[in-house]
């Protein structure tokens, strides 16, 4: 198998230049979501609440905000990186370029892993300022979200091949992404939901997800680390033969 | 003569069928040789199949049959090192509009996998007219220059085979003819370029060889002065001093004929290259010896325009 690191290179230039254009919103945003939450269920509702797991409240819905806002920004940015492109038309330097389905997804996902980490530390230094936390695993944290960043950039990158319209774009993040990272567990413990929906939160990968990146976090979760862990990594390498399969057949990306 | 930069044999692109229709046969059992250093025109109208054929040779399309090779390399398993050896320039004016037009260029420099070189990418620049805009976002240039960033794009990467669709589409006088001399200027340079046009006085300066496409068929490739010599015809019209009752011997052998009541007499005949004029000149001559007095003498040669629309029209009928 032949790899142009050139090619790859470019791409993943290209997209950190995109992101950067924009920056002032691409920072701005998740500083002012991440602060809004803080004063919300942090400052103000959790200075009322218990403990959970031994965790403070304030810091204990971190990591599933940092998810929250993690999925969604990957998810949308990049699936508007492949469907802008064919939108309008520019895709076709990609196609017509010595350039094969490793290369682009270097190239993309490790813009969007990189894109991940930084936002990643901006939201903690924002959180920062209104709570005091630790990060018990800061390396398997940071593992952690580039691997959750790869696997949601690779998603997003087939929902923006799969997309025909801006309205298709935005309704996956929307609809389901959303809901789901709220349900998941982000200012609750799983296990203290009453039966039957407990054992409803699991059908929801996105628990397992959140629970994975609080398990870095504070050394607590809902489910073991290593089934979080399996899990994206199983997410991980499903989306990447999606987007083999749509590469090698050039579904909506070659007449 | 050398092996072909690009061959293509028996290519074939039929579009699934919409609807209750049958599939669309966009290219029918296409056979092309390009010699390297030529500039060959693809004529034809629009949906011919001009922009499919280049979108099949360039990876934007599939093939559904035909082999395509370009410089001895099998597109279908090669595609990696033909398609480092491209440059296209597509017919839409699509680019990230937000991109600066050096940004823009150096990403085509390392996608086609040239080493990133930006004084490369402010020659490329500076050989197209843009080197002032280098730091512009394309948005803010005008049509003429968003296509020469297009090509300079294309151009990124040095490649030796050149496809231009229709790259004067929509562009004033004045830039067509700058656009020519950009294209004259890449050839010199021995970039061998293939160019789609509906504009046959694109063709008719620029080309080497001309192939004329209809309806995903080639109906001919030929030199361009070839096909003119060929094809082409002068037509002459000469009005009469007084008028004729029939043609006197003298003209036996002309193509002529009369009309206008025996006043005018018209030639037709030629091969497009200088021998209709010469034909006249000995037809006005065999006038004067048969003391025939004339008025007016009009000659024309017909363009590659006119062998076109002939082309076309005649296949129209046939169909």
């Amino acid at each position: 198998m032949q790899f142009s690191a050139r090619s790859a290179l470019a791409i993943y230039r290209r997209e950190m230049t995109r992101a950067f254009r924009t920056a002032f919103q691409s920072i701005l945003s998740p500083v002012l979501t991440t602060s809004l939450y803080f004063v919300v269920f942090g400052s103000v509702i959790g200075s009322r609440m218990e403990p959970v797991g031994g965790v403070p409240y304030g810091a204990f819905i971190i990591p599933g905000l940092l998810m929250l806002t993690l999925l969604g920004e990957t998810t949308s940015n990049a699936s508007f990186g492949i469907y802008m492109p064919r939108f309008t038309g520019t895709i076709y330097e990609l196609l017509s370029a010595p350039v094969g389905v490793a290369e682009t997804l270097t190239g993309f996902v490790g813009a969007a892993a990189t894109k991940g980490l930084i936002l990643a530390a901006i939201i903690l230094g924002t959180a920062r300022l209104f709570v005091d936390y630790q990060i018990a695993h800061p390396l398997l944290a940071a593992v952690y979200i580039v691997l959750v960043a790869a696997s949601f950039a690779l998603f997003g990158f087939i929902l923006g091949i799969w997309a025909d319209s801006f309205e298709k774009l935005g309704i996956i993040p929307l609809l389901i992404l959303t809901p789901l990272t709220f349900l998941g567990g982000t200012f609750y413990s799983i296990r203290d939901l009453p039966a039957p929906w407990d054992a409803i939160a699991f059908a929801n990968p996105i628990a397992f997800l959140v629970s994975g990146l609080r398990w870095t976090f504070y050394g607590v979760a809902d489910v073991p680390i290593a089934l979080s862990m399996s899990l994206t990594l199983g997410f991980l390498a499903l989306c990447v033969t999606v987007i083999a399969v749509i590469f090698r057949t050039g579904w909506r990306l070659r007449e | 003569m050398h092996e072909p930069i690009l061959s293509i044999r028996g290519l074939t692109k039929t579009y699934a069928a919409r609807g209750n229709g049958g599939g669309t046969r966009a290219l029918d059992a296409v056979d092309l040789d390009i010699r390297k250093g030529e500039i060959f025109a693809l004529l034809g109208p629009n949906g011919a199949g001009k922009t499919t054929l280049i979108g099949a040779v360039c990876g934007l399309v599939r093939p559904t049959g035909g082999t395509i090779t370009a410089f001895g390399h099998d597109l279908a398993r090669d595609w990696r090192q033909a398609r480092a050896r491209i440059g296209l320039v597509p017919q839409e004016l699509a680019t990230d509009m937000f991109e600066t037009v050096r940004d823009a260029v150096a990403y085509s420099q390392g996608l086609f996998g040239a080493p990133r070189d930006i004084a490369r990418v402010d020659e490329i620049l500076e050989s197209l007219s843009l080197h002032d805009k280098r730091n512009s976002q394309i948005r803010a240039l005008s049509g003429g220059m968003k296509r020469r960033v297009l090509i300079a794009k294309a151009l990124a990467h040095e490649p030796e085979l050149l496809f231009l669709d229709e790259p004067t589409a929509g562009v004033d006088v004045e830039l067509r003819k700058d656009m020519w001399q950009q294209i004259a200027r890449l050839k010199e340079r021995g970039v061998t370029i293939i160019l789609t046009t509906h504009y046959i006085e694109e063709a008719e300066e620029m080309a080497d060889r001309v192939g004329i496409i209809q309806r995903g068929r080639i109906l001919m490739v030929d030199e361009k002065r070839a096909m003119m010599e060929r094809l082409g015809t002068t037509e002459a019209v000469i009005d009469l001093a007084a008028p004729l009752a029939a043609l006197p011997p003298e003209l036996a052998g002309f193509p002529v004929g009369l009309a206008e009541g025996g006043t005018r007499l018209t030639y037709r005949g030629g091969n497009g290259q200088g021998g209709g004029r010469a034909e006249v000149a000995r037809l006005a001559q065999a006038l004067t010896r048969a003391g025939i007095a004339y008025v007016s003498l009009d000659i024309h040669d017909s363009s590659l325009e006119e062998i076109f629309v002939g082309l076309l029209g005649s296949e129209e009928e046939a169909a």
